[in-house]
């Protein structure tokens, strides 16, 4: 029951947030705040992460490779479409979830707590509108930009640590790279990319919008928002490979 | 002017507000008093749109707000200012942005115009060089002023005030009851004010409405309250022996009986 309570309201956010703006301009200017916030402010912990994850994808996968039959370029191979598949979506995305999803959920709520909303409603704004939209927008712009940078980074990162730890020539890796290459996964990870943009946003946007008390529940929203959020994003990677690969 | 008619909303099982009917007259302060969950915080949002009456009419000047249509009602809310208990005022942005806020929004005014507006209300409340701070940087009583001045900077035509007091020691307290009723007087404005402090029903109280238990208990004006024969309210409002004795004072003071020696600490 509480599931369905929740579910309906989240619908409802959603559905309220699609009215004419009260003033173009300034929608505008919060877009482009909110996509300096989300996108510039996640650049760093996104390149970190890729970096390291590709890093270790070629080692792990040639710890695991130890046939002389397999020729080493299949390591980039698999660094190439494992990144290209899931880390780079999924992974951004889980850290994103923490990073800007707790952000979201703890912005929303301490503008709830302290009236800032309310005071934004009886100006007559439409705060679903004004406060949600423009986060949601702009994690649709940033996020698979994000991933995409995540995925050249992680592939870059592999091919690093191949050529540093001696493991492979930068030319195997790089023919390896190019062998079986399908264009379909890129468009694959841009579809997740997509999905999970709306999930990091709008499900943190819920649990701050709705929030009821004080600083303590803004941390339990925050963290709430930021399980459920990498919650729904596993279901749907799964949900999105059974149905596309 | 509001009008309310017949009020009522309740959480679950409870009623809160209980067919409270009254009018708020414009170039008044309306003051709503009552003990802490006596419904007045509701009513004060049943009356600006935060929460929906179960049932009952609310009409800003004849217009019936509680059958408007949601556009027809963000139009109506510019025409609302309200100051918030906790100011309400955007963390993130400086007092010329917050103040700035509603005419960015709302006006198609050039930027020297806005600041012009910004520096003429931060100037009617008595705040200065304060543009550049953040809400962070300033005292709980500037913040109430910097809410007041975001509540008129678009020339409200209501005010509404959610204990504009609390936490203001009383000194700073007769300031901002002052700067309500001035600005009230001087825009003719409808102006709503949700207190606990005696002060402000004894300084500023044109008319006030004294609830409990969701229900309006009594209704007058600061010059009647005095002479008020309300248990409920006598109890509420004249709580400490100093009150009792302030309020035997001002009857005795009233009817020519004030005893000697006492008229010199007038």
């Amino acid at each position: 029951m509480n599931f369905f309570n929740h579910f309906g309201r989240y619908i409802l956010m959603i559905k309220g947030m699609f009215t004419k703006p009260e003033n173009w301009r300034m929608y505008w200017k919060e877009l482009m705040y909110q996509c300096s916030d989300i996108g510039i402010g996640s650049l760093g912990i996104v390149m970190i992460v890729a970096l390291f994850i590709g890093a270790v994808s070629t080692l792990q996968t040639a710890y695991q490779l130890v046939s002389n039959l397999i020729p080493k370029s299949t390591i980039a191979q698999i660094v190439r479409d494992t990144v290209i598949l899931e880390f780079a979506p999924t992974i951004t995305c889980i850290v994103l979830a923490g990073g800007v999803g707790s952000k979201i959920a703890s912005e929303l709520g301490n503008m709830r707590v302290s009236e800032q909303i309310d005071a934004l409603e009886i100006m007559g704004i439409n705060t679903k509108a004004y406060l949600i939209m423009p986060k949601i927008l702009a994690s649709f712009i940033m996020i698979p930009l994000l991933v995409i940078i995540a995925g050249v980074l992680g592939i870059w990162g592999g091919r690093l640590a191949g050529t540093l730890t001696g493991i492979l020539a930068p030319e195997e890796f790089d023919g390896g790279l190019l062998s079986g290459f399908l264009p379909f996964n890129v468009a694959f990870a841009l579809y997740k990319a997509y999905t999970f943009a709306f999930i990091i946003s709008s499900i943190p946007a819920y649990f701050g919008y709705f929030v009821k008390g004080g600083a303590l529940e803004i941390g339990k929203a925050s963290t709430t928002a930021v399980v459920t959020s990498c919650i729904m994003i596993l279901f749907a990677d799964y949900i999105l490979a059974a149905l596309l690969l | 002017m509001i009008e309310i008619k017949d009020l009522r909303k309740g959480f679950g099982d409870k009623l809160v507000i209980n067919g409270v009917s009254a009018l708020m007259e414009p170039g008044k302060a309306n003051l709503i008093i009552g003990a802490s969950g006596s419904g007045k915080t509701v009513f004060m949002k049943c009356l600006v749109g935060l929460f929906e009456p179960d049932s009952g009419e609310i009409l800003y000047s004849g217009r019936s707000f509680t059958s408007m249509e949601l556009e027809e009602r963000k139009e109506l809310r510019q025409q609302i200012g309200m100051l918030f208990q906790g100011s309400a005022l955007f963390d993130s942005q400086t007092v010329e942005k917050n103040v700035m806020f509603p005419l960015n929004m709302f006006t198609r005014m050039t930027y020297s115009e806005k600041l012009k507006r910004v520096n003429e209300v931060l100037d009617r409340v008595n705040l200065k060089d304060v543009n550049k701070k953040f809400p962070a940087e300033i005292s709980g009583g500037m913040k109430k002023r910097v809410g007041i001045a975001r509540a008129i900077v678009l020339n409200p035509k209501y005010l509404f005030c959610d204990e504009p007091n609390s936490g203001l020691d009383p000194q700073t307290s007769l300031v901002i009851d002052k700067l309500i009723y001035e600005v009230t007087k001087e825009f003719n404005m409808t102006t709503i004010i949700n207190t606990h402090d005696m002060n402000s029903v004894m300084e500023i109280g044109d008319h006030i409405i004294y609830m409990h238990q969701g229900e309006k208990e009594w209704e007058g004006s600061n010059k009647e309250i005095i002479y008020s024969k309300s248990k409920k309210l006598n109890d509420f409002i004249f709580a400490s022996e100093f009150l009792q004795d302030v309020k035997e004072m001002r009857m005795l003071e009233a009817e020519g009986k004030m005893p000697n020696g006492k008229n010199g600490h007038k």
